[in-house]
């Protein structure tokens, strides 16, 4: 029953930055700006302590439902918003950022838990864990790039149209900081999604065999990871930034989308063995 | 006591006016001192500005302060009475607050005001002209100044073509540290311009003009390079912000260009600042990814748009020095009062020592523990008379007799001259 409270809880408190975020559009948010960062903040802690406390409960760190990979999920992507934060003091991408950990913690939380600790995994934990993590950093980093590219697009928009100085648009940071942000994301994310889907192939291989390797999620995976690296030469190579960057940001990310929700169609990635 | 102001600023007086009434640094300490020499002067500061100059002042009792700046400046007071403003009490104090928040600014909300009434209030602190009252008013009105500044954006936008340029600049590029400002024209709009990105950190200066001494010149006085005209193009990629002023007629950089220097530059954003006219940078320039070109309209437009914002942010500023004007006559009213009850208190412990003093012969021999009740028990009696009178004075600063009240306890306790009748 705790792990949920607490989740619950976090919950709640996220609720603010999708208010914050909501709120943003229709322009009046000053006395959410002040409680905002605070009340997220305070919903990660309770986030923390219920992933230990699910952990603890279910005897393993690795998520053994998509609710709690989502939660996890959430988590990570937290941890990036206030690690930007912390270097940037951008809060812009909490626009996008807030609802989407609301939308993951809502829905890891409003589902019934394992009345026990759940059947054992059918590989190595220490590795599914191993391969979690690395993965989850790296869709957590491709998000926030996605992201700074549409507020890229957006800023560059403003400042072209000549829009002014003020208005809901200009509280953005400068075009220089966004791109560096989506960036510095790219570039960070990249070894660990690497890394994860190695670490998954090995696991999977193992298993399975090369069979393995014709499910719809592992494609999927993979076209992900081509993008990614695509984007990330385009980058580093020719500068691309603006629209061309953003086109493959998206097409990134949407690829990213559809490898997360494949799981639940994939014959062979699968949390409990069957 | 009582706040005093008096003073011209660029609204009540002409240049020629305020020219004659300005301090110079060096004078600054001598005005002050010959200022809290006046008769009935208290405190006072001097704050002498290219836009005011202003004596603040506390005073015990009327002042003549129009009188004094007649004397010191050796002017015809008849002749400035026109151009002069004055100010007392609940009015003085806002218009301090006006000062210190930027309101009363040529260009409000202007940050320099501030640390010009700091410099002139540190001045007069360390010649000893500023201490209680004054102190109290300059440290509130720089703390009204602060949140001020932090709770409107009164400061934020721009308003002037080469601040708008700065600011456009960092919307851009962060901060404009390490970067290179190139100088197509080296008239004196683009040399003032070229200043203002420099003071906000722009560092490489590169400087082409027709006429190449001119270049050359400039450059120097920049510590910049200076490129012969004809090769514009070649080096026109170094520069993240192209500044052009030239007088040609066709536009210098069209789009073909934009199209080679964003090549040159892998896509790093290029920004243009055209305050030529007819215009050096074709608008079509704008349309290219990771182009902006501002043009001398787009600048002012912005300008005013800032100035018109700004105007609504000074309204909501007027607001807050209202209630901030409330809270320190508020304060000080209760701050009026605490030499009156520090004096009462003086006044009964010098008598209940008299009285103490003068039975002790009668009591003879008495131990410790009697004579520490005797103090109490007289103690005990003086606070509970006190009682009334201390509350009542306390609570009576917002008591439209509040002032009455005052005088009455002082007379019936005999304060006024300080010694109990025996």
């Amino acid at each position: 029953m705790l792990p949920l409270f607490w989740l619950r809880v976090a919950l709640s408190l996220y609720g603010v930055g999708l208010l914050y975020a909501l709120a943003s559009f229709w322009g009046g948010r000053k006395v959410l700006t002040r409680i905002t960062l605070p009340a997220v903040g305070l919903g990660m802690v309770f986030h923390f302590v219920s992933i230990i406390e699910n952990a603890m409960f279910s005897g393993t760190w690795t998520p053994t439902s998509m609710h709690g990979l989502e939660s996890l999920l959430a988590f990570v992507l937290m941890v990036f918003f206030f690690v930007i934060y912390a270097r940037y003091r951008a809060t812009s991408p909490g626009l996008a950022v807030f609802p989407l950990v609301f939308w993951l913690t809502f829905s890891a939380s409003s589902y019934a838990e394992p009345t026990e600790p759940s059947a054992p995994l059918f590989v190595s934990t220490q590795w599914i864990y191993i391969h979690v993590a690395l993965i989850l950093i790296g869709y957590s980093a491709l998000f926030f790039s996605f992201i700074a590219s549409i507020l890229y697009l957006i800023q560059e928009r403003n400042l072209k149209t000549k829009a002014g100085m003020h208005g809901f648009w200009s509280r953005l940071p400068a075009l220089a900081t966004i791109d560096e942000i989506g960036f510095k994301c790219l570039i960070w994310g990249f070894p660990f999604m690497t890394l994860g889907l190695i670490a998954g192939s090995i696991l999977a291989e193992a298993r399975y065999g090369t069979r393995y390797f014709a499910d719809p999620k592992i494609l999927l995976s993979g076209l992900m990871w081509v993008v990614y690296m695509v984007l990330l030469y385009t980058r580093w190579s020719a500068g691309w930034r603006g629209k061309r960057a953003a086109y493959l940001a998206t097409f990134a990310f949407g690829a990213a989308v559809l490898a997360w929700a494949a799981n639940n169609f994939s014959q062979t990635h699968r949390f409990i063995a069957p | 006591m009582n706040f005093h102001v008096i003073g011209v600023n660029h609204n009540s007086a002409p240049l020629e006016v305020r020219e004659r009434l300005a301090v110079p640094e060096a004078q600054l300490p001598d005005a002050i001192r010959s200022l809290v020499q006046q008769p009935g002067v208290d405190e006072g500061m001097v704050l002498s500005t290219c836009n005011r100059v202003e004596v603040v002042t506390s005073t015990k009792q009327a002042a003549d302060l129009r009188g004094f700046l007649g004397r010191y400046f050796g002017l015809d007071v008849a002749a400035l009475n026109g151009h002069i403003y004055e100010f007392q009490q609940r009015e003085a104090v806002r218009h301090v607050f006006r000062v210190a928040s930027s309101l009363d600014s040529m260009v409000v909300g202007e940050p320099q005001i501030l640390g010009q009434v700091k410099e002139a209030y540190a001045v007069a602190r360390g010649l000893g002209a500023v201490h209680s009252s004054l102190e109290a008013l300059l440290s509130r009105a720089f703390a009204v100044a602060k949140r001020v500044r932090s709770e409107t954006a009164i400061g934020s936008s721009s308003v002037s073509v080469a601040s708008v340029a700065v600011q456009l600049a960092e919307k851009i590029f962060g901060s404009l540290e390490g970067k290179t400002v190139y100088l197509v024209g080296a008239g004196k709009m683009a040399e003032l311009a070229a200043r203002h990105l420099i003071a906000h950190g722009a560092e490489n200066i590169i400087i082409s003009n027709r006429t190449h001494e001119r270049a050359v010149d400039l450059a120097e006085s920049f510590g910049g390079r200076a490129v012969p005209f004809e090769q514009l193009y070649e080096t026109a990629d170094h520069a993240d912000i192209i500044l052009t002023s030239t007088g040609a007629s066709e536009p210098l950089f069209r789009r073909e260009h934009g199209e080679r220097l964003r090549k040159g530059r892998r896509n790093r954003p290029m920004f243009f600042i055209d305050i030529a006219v007819p215009r050096n940078v074709h608008p079509d320039m704008n349309k290219l990814d990771g182009m902006f070109v501002y043009d001398v309209d787009d600048l002012q437009s912005v300008a005013t748009d800032n100035a018109g914002e700004r105007k609504k942010e000074a309204e909501r500023a007027e607001k807050i020095i209202e209630l901030e004007v409330d809270r320190f006559a508020s304060r000080m009213k209760s701050l009026a009062v605490v030499p009156t009850i520090l004096s009462l208190q003086e006044y009964c412990e010098t008598i209940r020592q008299a009285e103490i003093d003068r039975i002790r012969g009668k009591l003879g021999s008495i131990t410790p523990e009697q004579e520490a009740a005797i103090d109490a028990m007289t103690r005990g009696i003086i606070n509970k008379l006190l009682h009334t009178p201390i509350t009542t004075l306390k609570s009576s600063t917002d008591h439209p007799e509040a002032a009455t009240i005052h005088e009455m306890i002082r007379r019936l306790f005999n304060l006024n001259t300080g010694k109990p009748k025996e």
